[in-house]
Parts: C-alpha cells; sequence; structure tokens
C-alpha cells in the first residue's frame, strides 16, 4: 500500500512539471532546436581550438616566451617564420618526418592489403584471427611503446634476442635505439606493429564492398586470377586502400607519443620527428614565439596536403 | 552455414587457398602478439628473471612487479629490519627479502583513478553534446552544414603539441593547469569531433519516418528526439562512447605536457616506474597490463563497429 501511494505520488508530480517543459520546447522551432542542438559544440571547439589557435597565430608574430609572462612583448612580423624556413635543423625535422611517414605507410599498405586480401578468403576461424591481430591499434602507443623500450634492449631484449637467434649474431652487437642508423627503422617498426592492422580493417571493407558477380562474370569471359586481381580487386578497392593512406599519413605527420617515449627524438636527432622538435622548442627551451609559428606551417601543410589529397581520393571514387 | 550454400559459386577460393590463406594470417597474428604476451609475462617476473639472458619463457611466477608497482619501499640495513615485527603482507616480506621494508603506497592507484574521472567524464560530455548536434546535423537544414561539419573535423588534424602551447598558456591564465577539468574539457573538444561524424552516421540510418509518425501521433520534436530516436540509437551512442573512452584513456600527449602531479593521467605516470638502478621492468608491465586489459575487453565488444570508429564514420559496413 505504502509503495503504491508514494509512486502515484511521484506520478503526480511529473504530470505537475510536465506541462510547462513540454510548452517552452514545443515553442521551439526545428530551426531553433536544431541551434539549440549544435551551438553547444561549436561554442566547445571555438573555446578549446579555435580560440587557441588564434592566439597561437598571434604569438608567432611576438618575441613572447611562457617562462617569462611578465616580458614585454615585441611584435616581430614574420621573423619567426623566415628563420624557421632556412634552418637547416627544421629541413633535417622534416627529413626525419618524411622518412618515418613514408616508410610507415608504405610497409603498413602493403602488408595490411596482404593481410586483408587472405582474410577475404575467410578460411575457418577468421573472425577471431581478425579480432586478435586487431589488439595492437587499440592499445595506447604511449604506454606500448615504452614497452618496446625493453623489448629493444641490447643483451636482454626480446627483440635483439630474436634477430640474433635467426642470423646467429651477438644479441649485444647491435642497439636499435641507440644506433643512428638503425633507430629511425627502430620507430618505422614499432608503427607499423601498431598500425598495420588499421590498414588492413580498411582494405578489408574494400575488398568485401565487391560484388560476387563482378567475379563471375570474369570467370565466365575466363579472365585468369591474375588479371582479376590487377583489373577487378585492386581498382575496386583504390579508394579504400586510398582513404587509409590519408588517415595514416595525417597521424603519422603529427607523431609523437610514441617517438617520444622509444627515442625521444635520439640519439642526436637522428628520430626527431617536427612534433618532437616543436616540444622542444615549446617546453623545453620555451620559445613559445618561435614555436608558435612552426605549429601553424606544420598545420597549414597537414591541412594543404590533406586537401589536396582529398581532391584526389573524390577523382578516383568518382570513376 | 552460408558458406556451405555460397560453396557452388565459381568465386569461393578453394580448400588449399583458404588453408594456405588462414595459415599466413595466423602465424602473423602469433608474430603480433608476441610483445604483448611478452608484457604479460614480464609483469609475473621478479626483476631477475626479467633481465635474464637468454630470454626466460618459463620462470617461477612471482607478484614482486606488482607489489613494486602499488608500493614505494625503502632500503635498510640487515640489523635495522631484524628489530622489525613479523612482516605485514606478501608485498612486505617480498621486499625483506631484497633489505627494504615497504614506505608507503605508490602513486599508481591514484593515476589510474585519474585516467577514469577524466576518460568517463570527457566522454558522457563529448557523448551528450555529439548526439544533440549530431541530431541537428541529421535532421535540420543547418546553413553551412557542409563547412561547420568540415570545420569540426579539421578541428582534428591539429598536432597535439600545436594545440599543447595556447592551451597550456590559457589554462595558466584560468587556472584550470593540472586540474581534472581542464583534462576534461580538452579531451572533450578532441572527442566530439569524432563523436559527430560517427552518430551523425548512424541517425542518418534510422528513418526519418519514425519520428514523422510520432510527430502525427501528438509528439513534439523534442519528445520524438528523446522517446523515437534515442532508443534506436543507443548501439550506435554506447559504439562511440567506447570510442571516446579508449581515446581518453591512451592519450599521452596532452597528459604529459599540461599535468604533473595533481590530474596526471596513468600513460605519463607508467613510463616514469623506476626501481633501483633503471626500469623496474617487471613493476612496468605489472602496470601496463592493469592498463591495457579493459582495452582489449573493449575492443572484442566493439569489433563489428572498429571499421566506422577508426574512420570517423566514412567507411560503413
Amino acid at each position: 500500500m505504502n509503495d503504491l501511494s508514494a509512486s502515484s505520488r511521484i506520478n503526480y508530480q511529473a504530470v505537475m512539471v510536465r506541462p510547462s517543459v513540454e510548452r517552452r520546447i514545443r515553442g521551439l522551432s526545428d530551426k531553433a532546436l536544431a541551434w539549440l542542438f549544435i551551438t553547444p559544440t561549436i561554442v566547445l571547439l571555438l573555446a578549446i581550438n579555435i580560440f587557441p589557435l588564434l592566439w597561437t597565430i598571434y604569438l608567432s608574430f611576438t618575441n613572447y616566451r611562457a617562462n617569462r609572462p611578465n616580458a614585454p612583448t615585441i611584435w616581430l612580423g614574420t621573423d619567426w617564420y623566415q628563420s624557421i624556413l632556412t634552418d637547416p635543423d627544421i629541413w633535417a625535422a622534416m627529413q626525419v618526418t618524411a622518412h618515418f611517414v613514408i616508410w610507415t605507410v608504405v610497409i603498413e599498405t602493403v602488408l595490411g592489403f596482404g593481410l586483408a586480401f587472405l582474410i577475404d578468403k575467410k578460411f575457418r576461424g577468421h573472425g577471431i584471427w581478425t579480432t586478435i591481430i586487431l589488439l595492437p591499434m587499440m592499445l595506447s602507443p604511449a604506454v606500448v611503446g615504452n614497452f618496446w623500450t625493453f623489448l629493444y634492449q641490447p643483451q636482454i631484449g626480446l627483440f635483439n634476442y630474436v634477430v640474433a637467434f635467426f642470423t646467429s649474431g651477438d644479441a649485444s652487437s647491435f642497439q636499435m635505439l641507440g644506433d643512428v642508423r638503425l633507430s629511425p627503422w627502430a620507430i618505422v617498426i614499432v608503427d607499423a606493429w601498431m598500425w598495420t592492422p588499421y590498414v588492413m580493417l580498411i582494405c578489408l571493407a574494400g575488398l568485401r564492398s565487391i560484388p560476387d558477380y563482378i567475379y563471375e562474370a570474369a570467370e565466365v569471359d575466363r579472365a585468369s586470377k591474375w588479371r582479376q586481381f590487377w583489373s577487378i580487386t585492386l581498382p575496386m578497392a583504390l579508394p579504400f586502400i586510398m582513404l587509409a593512406v590519408l588517415f595514416r599519413g595525417i597521424e603519422n605527420f603529427k607523431m609523437f607519443d610514441m617517438v617520444n617515449l622509444l627515442t625521444g627524438g635520439g640519439p642526436g636527432s637522428t628520430t626527431e620527428v617536427a612534433s618532437i622538435t616543436l616540444k622542444r622548442a615549446a617546453f623545453e627551451s620555451w620559445r613559445t614565439g618561435y614555436s608558435s609559428a612552426f605549429a601553424i606551417i606544420l598545420f597549414v601543410t597537414v591541412f594543404g596536403l590533406a586537401n589536396i589529397y582529398v581532391k584526389a581520393l573524390n577523382k578516383v571514387k568518382s570513376r | 552455414m552460408t558458406s556451405a550454400n555460397a560453396a557452388h559459386s565459381v568465386v569461393e577460393p578453394s580448400a588449399v587457398v583458404r588453408r594456405f590463406a588462414g595459415s599466413l594470417v595466423v602465424l602473423y597474428a602469433i608474430i603480433t602478439m608476441i610483445p604483448l604476451v611478452w608484457i604479460g609475462l614480464t609483469a609475473f617476473k621478479s626483476p631477475d628473471d626479467a633481465i635474464s639472458y637468454p630470454p626466460k619463457v618459463l620462470f617461477k611466477p612471482s607478484l614482486e612487479g606488482f607489489c613494486n608497482l602499488f608500493t614505494t619501499r625503502s632500503r635498510q640495513t640487515p640489523d635495522f629490519i631484524k628489530t622489525l615485527g613479523p612482516p605485514q603482507g606478501l608485498c612486505d616480506s617480498i621486499a625483506r627479502s631484497r633489505n627494504m621494508v615497504v614506505a608507503g603506497p605508490s602513486n599508481y592507484v591514484p593515476r589510474f583513478f585519474n585516467s577514469l574521472i577524466i576518460a568517463f567524464g570527457s566522454t558522457v560530455l563529448a557523448v551528450a553534446l555529439g548526439t544533440l548536434s549530431a541530431y541537428g546535423f541529421s535532421r535540420f537544414r543547418v546553413p553551412l552544414k557542409g563547412d561547420l561539419l568540415f570545420f569540426i573535423l579539421s578541428t582534428r588534424m591539429m598536432p597535439p603539441i600545436a594545440v599543447a602551447i595556447p592551451i597550456y598558456l590559457m589554462y595558466r591564465t584560468v587556472g584550470l593547469s593540472d586540474t581534472r577539468l581542464g583534462m576534461i574539457l580538452l579531451y572533450t573538444s578532441v572527442n566530439v569531433s569524432l563523436a559527430v561524424w560517427l552518430l551523425k552516421g548512424f541517425i542518418d540510418e534510422i528513418p526519418r519516418e519514425y519520428e514523422e509518425a510520432a510527430m502525427i501521433d501528438g509528439y513534439t520534436r523534442f519528445q520524438a528526439f528523446v522517446k523515437v530516436v534515442l532508443p534506436q540509437a543507443t548501439t550506435g551512442i554506447a559504439a562511440t562512447a567506447i570510442f571516446c573512452l579508449i581515446f581518453a584513456w591512451n592519450e599521452y600527449a596532452f597528459a604529459v605536457l599540461l599535468t604533473s602531479g595533481n590530474a596526471q593521467t596513468a600513460p605519463p605516470f607508467i613510463p616514469i616506474i623506476i626501481g633501483e638502478g633503471g626500469q623496474d621492468w617487471p613493476a612496468v608491465a605489472a602496470g601496463t597490463t592493469l592498463f591495457l586489459v579493459p582495452i582489449v575487453v573493449f575492443t572484442v565488444l566493439l569489433r563489428k563497429h572498429l571499421l566506422r570508429g577508426i574512420t570517423f564514420g566514412a567507411v560503413r559496413k
């Protein structure tokens, strides 16, 4: 009895409250509701993305240093941009970044497409194995990248041991992270290990989007498997492969966490990708104005390259 | 079994091809799992076993890594340790066998807790904002819709370090540096772009007729959204939430640059777990294992929606 009366009281209150709320919302036109729904997101992005971006643009024209907030701020014009674009160290960092981006994207695309092609043969248990292969890409690049420094230890590291075992060499004779020739490849290996499944997953979607009847028609025409691959499979999966390349390219251009933990840009500056250079300038030498200018240059570069690429992608798609 | 039906098709791969493809994929999967298995094994090794040569696959399991992860210890003389009473629990007895005593809890639990609060807080906010905006973009004629959607996406193209510079200054000015609220707002702003794009795809797939029917029955647009669209979008909202959660959980760049103690999450903390004479690998592995397990579970739960999530909804199955 008691319970019943309590619940009916709650209902009664609900009925009391509802009309006023309803009247307020019913009064809204669709247009007002649309803005009501969209504005909070836009406001948040303006506050936490756009305002800071504008601030960065302003700072890039000044000599501001975050560790000396009270020093007078002097307007420098485009001085930082000129000095960055003529700085050989910056170009060296861009070359390191290009090496990293190009090799990771090439390796991940070849391996990822190959894996997708094999998985698409739908062998028994392919679902479980696909999920297992996908695991590395979901994990924290920082936490897992950090653990790779252990695998790369000379002598005690598993990676060195396995390489030495198969080449019958000496596990302590090479240092993946300490050698200027090997360290650029050390970061490529970890990135490929982590992100090949990403490309695989997108390529798999591409392969599955090709309808069976096209292959059936090709069989009727007695096209060889080889011919079918080059004339059907690859062209029809191409937009998907290109999309995967776009996402990996942007992500690896921005790469920071894994490289920072594996090598911190070293030895020397052999693995100093652009984000590491930026972090060193901004948060170690506190050259805020200079690093802001470099940040803007990087952003414009990614944005420009991505836009050109998307145009090409759309052209391929519409073919 | 659909495969049995389709076996008559000329395009079905033969049994030999299937077995060959299967064994290559399994080989790759096994190789790719070795580093992860190694993390799990190292977590249960004693420090000596962890750095032995050749690397040990079989070893006597030890909880020393977990003990070292959760405690701080101080070195004492054997004479001093003799004067103490019996060891308090397993970790204390392990520590005493190494001439040390447990001095107190480590920072791992508070850091893990920060990760939880920041990840859940930012996920709830991002999904709430994202659902509203996605519905708005999906159903209403919004001026400059394409531009707004592209603007929302383009905020993801900034390198995180570039965003961190002004955020660092801004948070210092308004007093949000090294606070959980600051990190929640920052991760929300990053995740909301993903949430809008993903949820717009999910809501686009819900037929408009459902709401229109409800509105003919006297529902207002808002009621139709709450009572018809939201229940239909539950799967999409859940999948989006898990993606946001995983991003915030894994994030390192902002966390390492913008937090130092109070609001520090686990990713910047785990790599700096050190013992005497360098990194304490069993403790690092133990911390890593505990940190990764939830993500492994989520990945298995999410496998049907992974493709959508990683491509911002650009590819749907």
